[in-house]
């Protein structure tokens, strides 16, 4: 029986950890969507967003609710400068140059935290009770069902912006047909602008979360490896994909650690990579051809 | 002519990839209101012109490198394509280009952010299912599951949204049945009487388009070859072989060499 309760127990963190790579992947996919770039700088700012919170709650002393939506909104003006920057001059170059600059943008990421907080893990001052939660008999960090119903409506919002707003239809349009978009009076570098603003506050949020849950440090980008690996194996177009396979890598990662070791998780997570790459080369819930890079 | 023009394009030339030069020196006219056609064999520049007016070239890497083009007496020179649609001027691209993952009624949303600034008109999308009652009854179709005509006809239904004063129609006629062909460019001659919208008709189809527009020009390399008032094209001997298909020899030939024929026969008569 409680060894029942355990698994229980390992599963909810499994998915309040999902819940965290559904929304960094999120990130990708709205990005990747619009612009068809795989932003590899996902997971640094992720960590960039934990950082800012940091900088605003424990350096300025300001409240939970002053820092979050700053630290949200920062990582939104970060994704505009590098859109405007350098994704657009390098509009119609291959998409590999495009990548490796995504690649190149996450070292100076880490490089600029290192240089102005060190490179020392923190903690991120306690803005989400510890006090456990119950469901049932299963214990479950408050941390961790808090980010999980952050997280669960973040997307939820998103899937329903996407059907029913006319935003929405502007982005699915655009990540259709670039020229057909434009032929509409869909402003298109307008729509790229937006999407990698809020792709970038998105994995912020997602590394507020994540640092309230861990602890922040310069290598927590390596998260976003995981919800790459969520993106290609569920679709770098698809919301859903992100949002199931998000929670599916959650739950797995955490049986595997629990189970059979942490030292297992990465081969897991790979493998599985892998092998659904095998199976499907453009993802579970992907409609489109991911380009060869 | 009469003086007043929805679109002017004065020698042209447009060059791909800095290197293909596609059109030289074209020029053409669209008087407000009227239904002009532009005819022209297959890559003769038909779908390039167009798109060096609505300027969706930049996104094919194509330059315009000389002339100037101006949209109700506007130069478009530096204008983004969608600031153009918003001015009034829609490009029906070849091959449809509707968004397929879309359902009929999420492509018509699409197209009205060619009215950002202006007010979606009262009746919504009523007035493009009232022209295509069958789009109404697909509306939460998704559009890649409709048939061809069903297609073309939201790809038009997508510019009515727009209410333009200038249509391009880049071969509505492309890959349907000659009966859907007809009903389509009756609708579009509908649309041209009901709402003034002037249109530049690109087509194959030069039977169909001589009938149902005032003036045509005939392409050919890159440049207008002729042009005149579209009865008398319908009646001109070489237009008849070459165009309407209504010739004893090959099809394939060019416009040009029926002028070397003509020479000929004419040097040796
Ligand atoms: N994006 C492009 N890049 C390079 N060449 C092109 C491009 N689009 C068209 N062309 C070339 O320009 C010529 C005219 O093409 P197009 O305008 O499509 O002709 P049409 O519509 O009359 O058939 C063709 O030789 C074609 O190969
Ligand atoms: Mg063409």
């Amino acid at each position: 029986m409680s060894d029942w309760l355990f698994f229980i127990e390992v599963s909810l963190a499994g998915l309040g950890s999902g819940a965290l790579l559904a929304l960094a992947a999120l990130a990708f996919v709205l990005i990747y969507k619009a612009t068809q770039v795989v932003n590899l700088a996902v997971g640094e700012l992720l960590m960039l967003g934990g950082y800012l919170f940091f900088a605003f709650a424990a350096g300025w002393g300001l409240p939970a609710w002053a820092a979050v939506p700053l630290a949200v909104i920062g990582g939104g003006l970060v994704g505009a400068v590098v859109e405007r920057g350098i994704i657009r001059p390098m509009l119609g170059e291959s998409a590999i140059s495009v990548f490796m600059v995504t690649v190149g943008l996450g070292s100076v990421l880490i490089g600029l935290v290192e240089l102005i907080w060190t490179a020392d893990p923190r903690t991120l001052p306690a803005f989400i009770s510890t006090k456990p939660l119950f469901l049932g008999e299963a214990y479950v960090s408050r941390k961790i069902a808090v980010a999980f119903a952050v997280a669960a409506v973040v997307i939820g919002i998103f899937l329903l912006l996407f059907r029913f707003w006319r935003g929405g239809v502007a982005l699915r349009a655009t990540a259709t047909d670039q020229a057909a978009a434009y032929s509409c009076g869909i402003n298109v570098p307008g729509v790229f602008s937006i999407a990698w603003i809020v792709g970038c506050a998105t994995a912020a949020g997602a590394g507020i979360l994540l640092g309230a849950i861990g602890g922040i440090s310069p290598t927590m980008g390596v998260f976003g490896l995981s919800a790459l690996v969520v993106v290609i194996v569920g679709g770098l177009d698809s919301i859903l994909g992100a949002l199931v396979g998000g929670l599916a890598l959650g739950l797995i990662q955490s049986w595997t650690g629990t189970y059979l070791g942490g030292e297992y998780t990465n081969v897991v997570t790979f493998g599985i990579l892998i092998v659904a790459l095998m199976i499907r080369p453009y993802g579970l819930f992907g409609t489109h051809e991911i380009e060869r890079l | 002519m009469p003086a007043d023009a929805i679109l002017e394009v004065e020698n042209i030339e447009l060059v791909y990839n800095k290197s293909v030069q596609v059109l030289r020196g074209l020029s053409l006219r669209v008087p407000r209101g009227q239904i002009v056609a532009l005819l022209g064999s297959n890559g003769a520049g038909k779908s390039s012109t167009l798109k060096a007016v609505s300027r969706l070239l930049s996104l094919e890497n194509g330059e315009l490198t000389a002339g100037r083009i101006r949209f109700d007496g506007q130069d478009t020179a530096g204008m983004q394509p969608h600031a153009l649609v918003r001015r009034g001027l829609f490009h029906v691209m070849e091959g449809r280009r509707i968004f397929e993952d879309l359902t009929v009624e999420e492509n018509l949303t699409a197209a009205t952010f060619a009215l950002s600034g202006r007010d979606l008109p009262r009746g919504g999308f009523d007035e493009v299912y009232g022209y295509f009652p069958r789009l109404a009854e697909r509306r939460g179709t998704r559009a890649g599951y409709l048939s061809g005509g069903e297609q073309q006809m939201l790809a038009i239904g997508r510019a009515l949204i727009a209410q333009p004063a200038l249509i391009l129609l880049d071969e509505p006629s492309l890959g349907l049945s000659p009966v859907l062909v007809e009903e389509i460019f009756t609708i579009i001659a509908r649309i041209n009487r009901d709402t003034g919208a002037s249109m530049l008709l690109v087509e194959q189809n030069a039977a169909v388009a001589l009938a149902l527009s005032r003036y045509a020009y005939i392409m050919e390399n890159g440049k207008i070859q002729m042009d005149g008032p579209s009865d008398r094209m319908i009646a001109d001997q070489d237009v008849r072989e070459f165009y309407l298909g209504q010739s004893d020899g090959a099809g394939a030939r060019s416009y040009r060499d029926v002028k070397h024929y003509k020479r000929r026969k004419r040097w040796l008569s």
